[in-house]
Order: C-alpha cells, then sequence, then structure tokens
C-alpha cells in the first residue's frame, strides 16, 4: 500500500493510498477518519450540513471557499487544504461565528448547524457575510431569523479581530504536488488531459463535479474512471480584450462573479440565482456547457451573446457557435474525445436581461429560465433580438421566429401581443415534477412581456 | 446571557454526538434494502442466492428470518416488517442486505431478483374512495341541528379542498445501530422521537422480552413527528441483523431512501357546507374529511381525530356535522407531523371563513372575529363541538393586541392603494388566529416518568422519558430542575435518554413534552426535597415547613441567612442513610375521551397565537414574496424564552413551506418524483422576509390550569400561524379580480408558483390581459 499523494486537513497532513478510493466524497472521508462534526443532510450539494472551507492561496493571499464536502471526491482533494469545523475553536476560545450563534439561538437541532457555522466562517473572513453567503445551508428548524441575527452580530465585530480569529494552519503552505490516482487523473495542461483521454477513452472529464458529484454521492460508479480539469490554468483565465470575453471553462461561478461585475446583465443576472455559494464555488460554466442539461440556466444566457464554444480534441481546436452547439436532449456538438476549453463572446449593444422561475426562488432548478437581448436605434426599432429560454425544449433553444418578427418592429403593444402569440409556438414544453406545460408555455410569453415593461 | 439550548455549543463546534456518530464497533455491518418496484402487487419470488455470494455479505434478511412476530404497527397490527406476499407501495423494502459495508450492501441488493404480479394500485384519496379503499370505520362528531340548520340558513356555500402532504425533511435522516452488550442485552442507538415503543416492537419481532432490549436516543437532528413510529422499523432491521449474526449493525438512510420510506404528513379531501347569515356568522357545517392513510394505520387514528376537532379553528359551529374517514392507498403509510391533522383541519375552517366573506364582500378578518368563540369558559358559545370548553380563552384579547400591534388597519388601507396602482403585481394581508388543543388526543398517552439521582459531591443526573430532537426539551427540563431544587444548571447533567432508566414513556410529541416530563421531574425533584427537608430542618432547628430550596441551599425562606449549603445537607442525607435517588411520575389531570360518542374533555389547555402576512404576488408567473410577518404566540410564563421563539419562528416556517413551496408529486406507477431536496423545496433563507417580528403574549386574565410553573407546550400551535399567509395569498390573488366578484378565490394547499397563476388566471375577467 504506498500513499499516492497527500491533502491538508486542519493544517495536518494526511496521506492518501491506494486503499482510499478517489470517487469517495470527502465527506464520507472525514466520517471514517472519526471527524464527525461534518454533517450529511442530503448527500446531493443540496442542503449545506456537510459545508467545509477550502484554503485557496492566490499569489501572496490566502482565500477560503466554502464548498460542499458530499459532492468533493477524493481525487480533487488531493494537494489541496481544507478547514472543518473542529478547526474553528481553540482550547479556550470559540470562533466569533460560534459565539454568535450560541448567542442568538442559531442552532435547535444541530444538525445544519456546522454548516452555517463554515459558510458563516467563509463569509466572515472573506469579508461577504450576507444572505447569498448562507442561502445554500438548509436549515428546518429554526426558520434562519435566528441565524441571521448571528450573521448581523459577526458582521459587526470589527476588522481588527477578524485576522486573530482565523486558525493559525490557514497560512501555512503545505506544499506539496498532487500525484494522480490511477482512476483519477489531474493533468495540468490542455494537451496533457487529451492524452490522457485518448489512452483512457472510457474515462470522462470531470471539473466543478457538482453534477458528477451527485451521481457519485449516490453510489453510482459513473465512469471506470475520471479526468480532472480543475487544475488547468489555461482553463481557469478570465479575461476581456477591448469589446470581447474569453472565459475558460474551468472558471467557477464564483470566479465569474468577481470578474464579470456588472458588466453583462445576461449572466450577472443569473448567477446569484443560479445556484447557491457552495456549488458556485465549484460549478463552471465549461460544466454547464458539458452536461447540457436543457435546465442548464447559463445556456440561454450565451444562446442570446451568440457565444462560441471553444473545444479541443486530438485533432486540434474548434470553435463551435452555441446555437449549434445543442443538438437534442443532453446531446452537443462535442465528441466524446473533445472538452469544452472556453467561451468567447463580444459584448453585444442593447438591453439584456435574465429570468428564472422555479418552485422556490432560491437555490431551485428552473421551471423556465430565458434570456433576452434586445438592441433598437435611436428611434425604437429592433436593430436585432435574441431570445432565449431553457425549461421548455429538450434542449437551451433560441425563438427564431420570434426574433425575425421583431426585427423592424418597434416594440408597442400589439407586437408584443404578437410576438407572445409566435412564442407559443415555438416551444414544445413538457409536464413534470416541476411544473405542466400550460405553465411553461405561459411562462415563455409573460417573461418577454415582463422584459418589454421593465425597460 | 439568556439560558440558551444545552448543546448549542455543541452543535456550533460539532462536538454534538447524534446516532450516526458513535464510533462504529468492530465487524459493524452495513444494510441496504431490495425496493419493491411497484405500488401494489403479489409478491411470487424473491430469489436472494445471487446477493448472497456477493462480495462482503453477510446475510440476505427476509420476513422468513422473523423469529418472533413480523409485525410493527404501533395501534393495529396491519404493518409487516417485511411483506411475505403482498407489496403495498412503490419502492417498499422487501429485503434488506446486510454486509461488511454499506456500499457492499447496495451492490448485492441490485442482484436480488424478486418477481410480482402487478395489483391495481390506488394512489390518490379519489382512487381509493371510488374503490372503497378505506381503514377502520368511518368516524362521526356532531352538534345540534346541522341539516335543519344548513336549510334554514339565508346563505350556503360548499366546497372542496385538496391539501398536499408534507415531507419532515429533518435534517439527519434515520439512524439506528444495534449490538449485544456481551451479556445478552440488545443495545439499540435509534434516531427515535419513542424509545419505549422502538424498544418494545423490537423485542416483539425478535420474539424477546422488552427487558432484554434497551434503546437510547442521544439526540435528534430534527424529528417533526416523522421519528415518532418510522424509527421502529429500521431498529428492527438492524436488531434482527445483530441477533441472526450477532454483529453490530447499522443503518443510516439516504436521503432519498428516506424520503421514499418513510411516511409523511397526511394529504386530506374536504369537502364541505356552510350555511351562515348575513353577518357572516356560521349557523351550519358539514364537514367531510378524507385523510390519506397510505397502506397501513400507524398513526392515522388520532391524526384523523385531531383533524376532526380542529375544523373549528378558533370559531364557534352552533351546527356542526364533521364526518372522517381515511383512505387506503398503496403510498408509505402517513405518520405524524408537527400538528397532527390539527392544520388539516384547520385549513378548512379557515377556507370557510374565507369563502363566506368574499360572498358577503366583507373582510375575512371580520367574519373571523365574528364567529370567534366567546364568552366565559361555561357560556354556550364558547363550547367546542366536541363538548370540552374553550377554557382561558385568551384569544379575543390576544388578537386585539396583535392588530394594533401590526397596523393591520392602515397596512390594509396602504395595500389597497398599491393595488389601485400596480396592474401586474398584487399585495395582500391577512390575520389569522390559532387555538390548538394541548394533550395526546389519545388519554393514556398523557403520562410520564422521571429519575435523579443525587451524587455525595452534589451533582445531580437527570433522567426523563423525553428525547431531545432540537425543541429544547432537555434545555427546559434544566430550568425546571435547577428551580425545584434551587441549583444552578451547572450542577446538573442531562443522561441520554434510555429505556432502561425510564420505562414504558410516551413519545416526544403532542407538543407536551416539557408539560409532562417537566411534572414528572418537579415530582421527583419534590421527593428528594421532602427527603432532604428534615435533615435540613434539624440541622437549622426550625420546622420542614419553613424551609426551601434556593441559590445553592435548602434555607429558612424567612431567614435565607439560616441556609445548609446542598453539598453539605446531601452528606447530612447519605449518612442518615436517606435515598438520594428518586423517580418521579406524572398523569394529565381532568382529562377524558368517549371513544364512542366522540365527546369529552380531550385537551388539558389550549395554545393560542395569532400572525399577521402581508404578500406580493407577481400575476405572470405567480412568484411571491412575503413581505412582512407579525407573530404574537401565547406561551404562558415561558420557561425559556429564547427556545419559545425558536419554536414559533421555526414553526411558522415550516408551516409556510407545507402551505406554499413543498410539494409531493407521485407518478402514476406510484413512485415519488420529488424524493431529493432538488425538486422537494423546504423554505429556505431567501423566503424569509427581513421584517419577521415575534413576541410572547402576555395574558392578562389568569390561567386556571395548573402547568409546570405556568408554562405551555409550543412545538406544534405556531405551524398553524402559517396560514395567514395563505389567507394572504388568497387576498392578493382576489386583487386581480375586478370589482363585484364575489367567486370565493380557489388557491391549491400547496400555493406554488403555478397554483397562485392558476388562480390568478381564474378571477380574472374573461379575456382580459393583465
Amino acid at each position: 500500500m504506498d500513499a499516492y499523494s497527500t491533502f491538508c486537513l486542519n493544517g495536518t497532513t494526511h496521506d492518501l493510498s491506494d486503499r482510499d478510493d478517489p470517487r469517495e466524497s470527502l465527506l464520507r472521508w472525514l466520517k471514517r477518519h472519526r471527524l464527525t462534526g461534518t454533517k450529511e443532510g442530503c448527500g446531493d450539494g443540496d442542503c449545506g450540513a456537510c459545508t467545509v472551507a477550502e484554503v485557496v492561496r492566490e499569489g501572496a493571499s490566502t482565500r477560503l471557499h466554502a464548498v460542499n464536502s458530499c459532492l468533493l471526491p477524493m481525487g480533487q482533494v488531493i494537494g489541496r487544504s481544507f478547514v472543518t469545523v473542529e478547526a474553528l475553536a481553540t482550547k479556550d476560545e470559540v470562533h466569533p461565528v460560534q459565539r454568535a450563534m450560541v448567542r442568538c439561538a442559531g442552532s435547535q437541532c444541530g444538525y445544519c448547524t456546522p454548516g452555517f457555522v463554515m459558510s458563516l466562517f467563509v463569509g466572515f473572513h472573506e469579508d461577504t457575510l450576507g444572505d447569498h453567503c448562507i442561502d445554500g445551508n438548509l436549515c428546518r428548524c429554526t426558520g434562519y431569523t435566528a441565524i441571521r441575527q448571528a450573521m448581523a452580530e459577526v458582521a459587526a465585530v470589527p476588522a481588527s479581530e477578524r485576522a486573530s480569529a482565523l486558525p493559525r494552519f490557514i497560512d501555512q503552505d503545505p506544499g506539496f504536488t498532487p500525484r494522480s490516482a490511477p482512476t483519477f487523473l489531474t493533468p495540468v495542461t490542455v494537451a496533457e488531459a487529451l492524452a490522457n483521454k485518448t489512452a483512457h477513452p472510457d474515462f470522462v472529464w470531470i471539473t466543478g463535479a457538482t453534477d458528477t458529484g451527485v451521481a457519485l454521492s449516490r453510489g453510482h460508479p459513473v465512469a471506470p474512471g475520471f479526468i480532472a480539469l480543475d487544475r488547468i490554468d489555461e482553463l481557469q483565465e478570465v479575461h476581456r480584450r477591448d469589446s470581447s470575453w474569453r472565459i475558460g471553462a474551468a472558471a467557477t461561478l464564483s470566479r465569474l462573479e468577481e470578474k464579470l461585475g456588472n458588466s453583462l446583465p445576461v449572466i450577472t443576472q443569473v448567477l446569484p440565482w443560479f445556484a447557491a455559494r457552495q456549488v458556485k464555488n465549484r460549478a463552471t460554466l465549461g460544466g454547464n456547457i458539458g452536461s447540457a442539461s436543457p435546465i442548464g440556466d447559463l445556456l440561454p444566457c450565451l444562446l442570446t451573446l451568440d457565444a462560441v464554444i471553444e473545444l479541443a480534441g486530438p485533432n486540434g481546436r474548434r470553435p463551435v457557435a452555441a446555437s449549434d452547439y445543442f443538438l437534442d436532449y443532453r446531446k452537443t456538438a462535442r465528441h466524446n474525445d473533445e472538452l469544452v476549453t472556453a467561451v468567447t463572446f463580444d459584448v453585444p449593444p442593447g438591453r439584456q436581461a435574465f429570468y428564472k422561475v422555479a418552485k422556490r426562488q432560491t437555490d431551485d432548478i428552473s421551471i423556465v429560465a430565458a434570456a433576452f437581448l434586445v438592441d433598437t436605434d435611436p428611434t425604437g426599432v429592433i436593430r436585432f433580438a435574441r431570445l432565449a429560454y431553457g425549461g421548455v425544449a429538450a434542449i437551451p433553444k433560441r425563438a427564431r421566429d420570434t426574433e425575425a418578427f421583431l426585427l423592424g418592429r418597434r416594440l408597442d403593444p400589439d407586437t408584443v401581443s404578437e410576438a407572445v402569440a409566435l412564442l407559443a409556438n415555438e416551444f414544445t414544453p413538457l409536464s413534470d415534477h416541476r411544473a405542466s406545460k400550460e405553465y411553461r408555455m405561459a411562462l415563455v410569453g409573460n417573461l418577454f412581456r415582463q422584459f418589454v415593461e421593465a425597460a | 446571557m439568556s439560558i440558551v439550548h444545552e448543546s448549542a455549543l455543541g452543535h456550533v463546534t460539532g462536538q454534538a454526538r447524534y446516532t450516526d456518530d458513535l464510533p462504529d464497533a468492530p465487524g459493524t455491518l452495513g444494510a441496504w434494502p431490495v425496493q419493491a418496484t411497484h405500488a401494489h402487487a403479489r409478491l411470487l419470488r424473491l430469489d436472494t442466492s445471487k446477493a448472497r455470494v456477493a462480495s462482503g455479505v453477510v446475510h440476505v434478511l427476509t420476513a422468513a428470518d422473523i423469529p418472533g412476530r413480523n409485525q410493527t404497527g404501533p395501534i393495529i397490527a396491519d404493518e409487516p416488517l417485511l411483506p411475505t406476499d403482498e407489496i403495498s407501495h412503490y419502492g417498499q423494502a422487501v429485503a434488506w442486505v446486510l454486509a461488511e459495508t454499506e456500499q457492499q450492501a447496495r451492490a448485492a441488493a441490485a442482484m436480488v431478483v424478486a418477481e410480482y404480479e402487478a395489483l391495481p394500485a390506488c394512489l390518490t384519496i379519489t382512487a381509493a374512495e371510488a374503490a372503497d379503499s378505506f381503514h377502520l370505520k368511518p368516524s362521526l362528531i356532531e352538534r345540534g341541528d346541522p341539516t335543519t340548520a344548513m336549510a334554514a340558513a339565508p346563505h350556503r356555500l360548499a366546497g372542496t379542498l385538496d391539501i398536499g402532504g408534507q415531507d419532515h425533511f429533518y435534517l439527519e435522516t434515520h439512524c439506528s445501530r444495534t449490538e449485544w452488550d456481551g451479556d445478552g442485552q440488545l443495545v439499540i442507538h435509534s434516531s427515535t422521537q419513542h424509545p419505549s415503543e422502538t424498544q418494545h416492537i423490537v423485542a416483539q419481532v425478535l420474539g424477546l422480552a422488552s427487558h432484554q432490549v434497551t434503546c437510547k436516543c442521544l439526540r435528534m437532528g430534527g424529528g417533526f413527528g416523522g421519528k415518532e413510529t418510522q424509527a421502529n422499523a429500521f431498529a428492527a432491521i438492524c436488531a434482527l441483523g445483530t441477533l441472526l449474526t450477532g454483529r453490530p449493525v447499522k443503518l443510516k438512510l439516504h436521503r432519498t431512501l428516506d424520503m421514499q420510506l418513510t411516511g409523511k404528513r397526511h394529504p386530506f379531501l374536504a369537502r364541505w357546507q356552510a350555511g351562515f347569515d348575513a353577518e357572516g356568522r356560521i349557523q351550519a357545517a358539514d364537514i367531510d374529511l378524507i385523510a390519506d392513510a397510505g397502506w397501513s394505520v400507524d398513526l392515522s387514528p388520532p391524526v384523523l381525530m385531531r383533524a376532526m376537532v380542529h375544523v373549528d379553528n378558533a370559531y364557534f359551529l352552533p351546527n356542526v356535522r364533521v364526518r372522517g374517514r381515511m383512505a387506503k392507498t398503496h403510498l408509505p403509510s402517513n405518520t405524524a407531523f408537527r400538528g397532527f391533522g390539527g392544520p388539516q383541519g384547520m385549513i378548512v375552517g379557515e377556507e370557510i371563513v374565507a369563502a363566506i366573506a368574499t360572498h358577503l364582500g366583507l373582510k375575512p378578518e371580520l367574519v373571523r372575529e365574528r364567529n370567534f368563540y366567546r364568552g366565559a369558559n361555561d357560556a354556550p358559545e364558547n363550547q367546542t363541538h366536541y363538548g370540552q370548553a374553550v377554557i382561558d380563552n385568551h384569544l379575543p384579547d390576544l388578537w386585539a393586541q396583535l392588530k394594533a400591534k401590526s397596523t393591520f388597519d392602515e397596512r390594509q388601507q396602504a395595500v389597497t392603494r398599491f393595488n389601485a396602482q400596480s396592474r401586474r403585481r398584487k399585495r395582500g394581508i391577512a390575520i389569522t388566529p390559532v387555538k390548538f388543543g394541548i394533550s395526546f388526543n389519545k388519554t393514556i398517552y398523557n403520562q410520564a416518568g422521571a429519575l435523579i439521582h443525587v451524587y455525595h459531591d452534589g451533582s445531580v443526573q437527570l433522567n426523563h422519558g423525553g428525547t431531545e430532537m432540537g425543541q429544547g426539551l432537555h434545555s427546559k427540563m434544566l430550568v425546571v430542575a435547577s428551580r425545584c431544587l434551587g441549583l444552578p444548571i451547572s450542577r446538573f447533567r442531562v443522561m441520554t435518554t434510555s429505556t432502561d432508566k425510564v420505562p414504558n414513556t410516551s413519545a416526544t410529541a403532542a407538543s407536551s413534552g416539557s408539560d409532562l416530563n417537566g411534572q414528572a421531574v418537579a415530582d421527583a425533584c419534590n421527593t428528594l426535597i421532602s427527603r432532604m427537608k428534615p435533615i435540613a430542618a434539624a440541622a437549622l432547628n426550625c420546622e420542614t415547613s419553613a424551609l426551601e430550596f434556593a441559590e445553592g441551599c435548602c434555607r429558612v425562606a424567612a431567614e435565607p441567612d439560616r441556609a445548609i449549603p446542598f453539598t453539605e445537607l446531601v452528606h447530612r442525607a447519605y449518612d442518615s442513610r436517606i435515598s438520594l435517588s428518586a423517580t418521579g411520575y406524572y398523569r394529565t389531570p381532568e382529562i377524558h375521551w368517549d371513544p364512542v360518542t366522540l365527546h369529552g374533555r380531550p385537551f388539558y389547555y389550549f395554545a393560542y397565537g395569532a400572525a399577521v402576512s402581508e404578500v406580493e404576488v407577481d400575476g405572470d408567473t405567480g412568484i411571491h414574496h412575503l413581505l412582512r410577518v407579525d407573530l404574537l404566540h401565547d406561551v404562558g410564563n415561558s420557561l425559556i424564552e429564547t427556545i419559545d421563539r425558536g419554536q414559533i419562528e421555526g414553526g411558522f416556517v415550516q408551516g409556510m413551506g407545507w402551505l406554499t413551496s413543498e410539494e409531493l408529486v407521485t407518478n402514476a406507477q406510484g413512485r415519488l418524483l420529488t424524493d431529493a431536496p432538488s425538486t422537494y423545496k423546504i423554505p429556505s433563507l431567501g423566503e424569509i422576509p427581513h421584517d419577521f417580528r415575534v413576541a410572547l403574549y402576555r395574558r392578562k386574565a389568569p390561567f386556571t390550569t395548573d402547568t409546570i410553573f405556568g408554562s405551555k407546550g409550543v412545538g406544534e400551535p405556531p405551524f398553524m400561524l402559517a396560514l395567514s399567509v395563505r389567507e394572504a395569498l388568497r387576498a392578493a390573488v382576489a386583487a386581480f379580480a375586478q370589482d363585484g366578484h364575489d367567486e370565493p378565490v380557489k388557491l391549491d394547499a400547496p400555493a406554488t408558483p403555478e397554483a397562485i397563476w392558476r388562480a390568478v388566471h381564474k378571477v380574472l375577467p374573461a379575456r382580459t390581459q393583465i
């Protein structure tokens, strides 16, 4: 039994050996090693009870990211550093976040509490406290008001006390180099990733593991092996040159939020509703494109932006227009041996907005998602219009006929009514456990009308 | 700092242990079920031969393995632990694989071959009704002459209401572990709200005497009723495994398994007819309730009964007939859930009042007030339809206080102004009352025990029969013991709930945990006090009647300096050969129930509350936002205010989930499609308004029932405060209608965005685009 790699937990380096299944989640590993503070509420990344903090070094600075340990395969843990709830308190003192949760009666049954504590811990040290820092944590007992109160109390802790509350080990760089497990490869260049794929055609790509991680957590083997794309620098790059954006496929959505700011409403409006913080800290644009779900919230945005998806394969790289990419239900133009490297697009003129309707507005899967982009000349005549929807067809899809109809017209009430009527013919929604097709159909038109009226 | 939950520090540091967190004893086996792929079928063949030889497999448990009774039904013996021939719901466990690891058990479970002959299945209440598929007999509660009064009423309305179920979604899924203690005792650790019943059912299945089985519950990560009976079967599977293999067995359900295998809040179908006068006063009500009990009876009879005795909510129904039936469907057997049928009854009462208000063009709150129970305890208009007076009826006062404090009238005018300006978004505001009966409906369950040990050093171990699931019961018991013995809380340690400490307990349920166990703890303390007082009286040279226990001493009440420290008194008592261990016992007085006439006094007292909710609805999407909540609730003299406030806030939000976002969807085969948090949406932080005001009611009139330190149960009643959200939504939907619209607004429960969108469309004048 050889240790194939190591990772750092609460300041201590742990070996991973052949006995450790790289598909096992960090949560399961913690339980096996008697670190029982981190709880499993769902195993699907939807409740946040298993939240831990990942320590990420960005140059000289250290950042903390809240992640769901139930979705994180050990193969992606290697070479990285994490903090669990056990490491927050010292012998003499609990962490300010823990103190506030106690004082405000933020716990009742206590099962979700370590997860909330970890989300608040990250928010406290990253200075990002606010509802969005804990909306990925479910509590069934308190009704959340006491937890919100605890958050307000901890937000009032002076900045001078913040640094001293950070566990000391966080700034220590364990300084190890990861090595791949035989069935969980961790290439650091695109070329290496493609070579891995050629050598192991039945291995599958994995990046943030927020989708595949659910299947793994539920005990499905998924594939004989995995090629992880989350350590390839090129895929992390997000940059803007003039009016053109290039977004690396493995950049996390949290990173996108930081980088894009408010420059692209159609994307920045979706991100708060896309998923909770723990998921956005792992999920990637490339992953959303790779899984190609008809309810992937970013996909209608890419369609309205007329984005280009860049694929890399053994024969080189090729661009595919987003509108040509989605072929049928979860079928795309990407070949099995290709990976998504980046998305590029120009910032378009005109007004853009994103809408999402779900059973629960926070951290839920869309019933219908819609992205709109309409540009008019100074007299109000439409120069171009792109209307894209998710949840109303087997693929994310643009409303081409309606777009064509709108060209050259003004958005007066008659035009809008006609557009709404046209939209009804462009989609074929289904009824399922989320909603009926009638409701979905009505939303298609109503959301467009809301967009027009919001101008 | 005010008193907080006794485990709060353990919660925030991750040190608080739950059943799953105990170290696995060497050789602990994992378990995984083989699940049926039909809702209703005959089990023709079960071939476990391949699974038995699979890697790591130690045993495959089937019905044939059961040495005792294959039976886990808590009231009626209709619930086999493992099926012998009939499959009763989709996903039912037909066998359990035990293996060295859970993963191995799971892999082997897929190798078990089961053959079925599909049978027709009832998957809805209406399907069961059509097939005349019911459990037990119908129930009927009647008062006055509803037929004549209905015919004579100036106005009549009728309606039906489908009421959805609800998954408990406790954050900790079911967990059990069993092992032999090495000396012939089977020890169970279970996430159970009812350790005594778990003990008895396990003994019954294994063919052991109850004294051979000990059941312990450390604490639970939420229960809400979902662990009142549902833990028994999982404990029995583990215990059976331990009996057959001699090895420890642990079972922690994955979330989807938990949702597929366990019962939920009962869906109900209600049909009602009401007769009323021009002022909106109800003269007659005829209500037919059908509960979806699922495949077995479980706790459905008392759930149905609580619904039947809560259809009145806070309203006097002079002539009334309430019929209740339990549909037998091929779904998991529905069970206890916070409110225990009360919410499903009260929602019908509120539906009727809301319909009357719309029909007469009156404000709903006015119709509510006009129908309130009123007068002195024995006034004719203060009597429920089951023969109990609405004792200590604080509601009119509480209601008036909340209306004033929440500035209800002004805000209602502001809502009207907003709606006049806004076409696509409308607001609604509503105030609703809660009157909830406290005690187990079944009289015999209203008893409890406690056991207190005082040690030489003056430290105290506190045992009681209740379980801790987050509601703060242990904390409240510490307060009771501390107040009785005059000792700081730090001198006590609450022990793990265990059937070898306090036997024959009732479930921790029915909002009665602190009422019952608190009195039992006080009784044990009083026994110790009465034993120690003579020793103290001798030492202080006074009468025993002059003594009190306070501030860590026993002292002369009138002369606090004449005192003997508690620890010294303990030494002297020990030296005098006085027992320092005492049991305590309590039975709720004055309650009775006639199961034939369905009349009596089932409740020791009532808890009262009221809520104001204000919402904004988007008519295009049906999405709503809760803008502000004001809650005023009666907890008597609170034992611990922070804990009671937590119950009020949490209960309200859980009720809001039931009424808005939590939707159970089953497919045509009877499979639950919403079996994970990705599809089943409990409220998250985003649904909670920043303006959320909670206050505890300070009663003016004296309380006439003797409860522990004047406190009231608080677990369930606040759940129904959420009915205000539903009524506010109804008001907002009604605002989309044009003037003169007098059709009651039909709103599904839960009122999901789609349901609200549909309701808006129904009230919109035909061919009108908003």
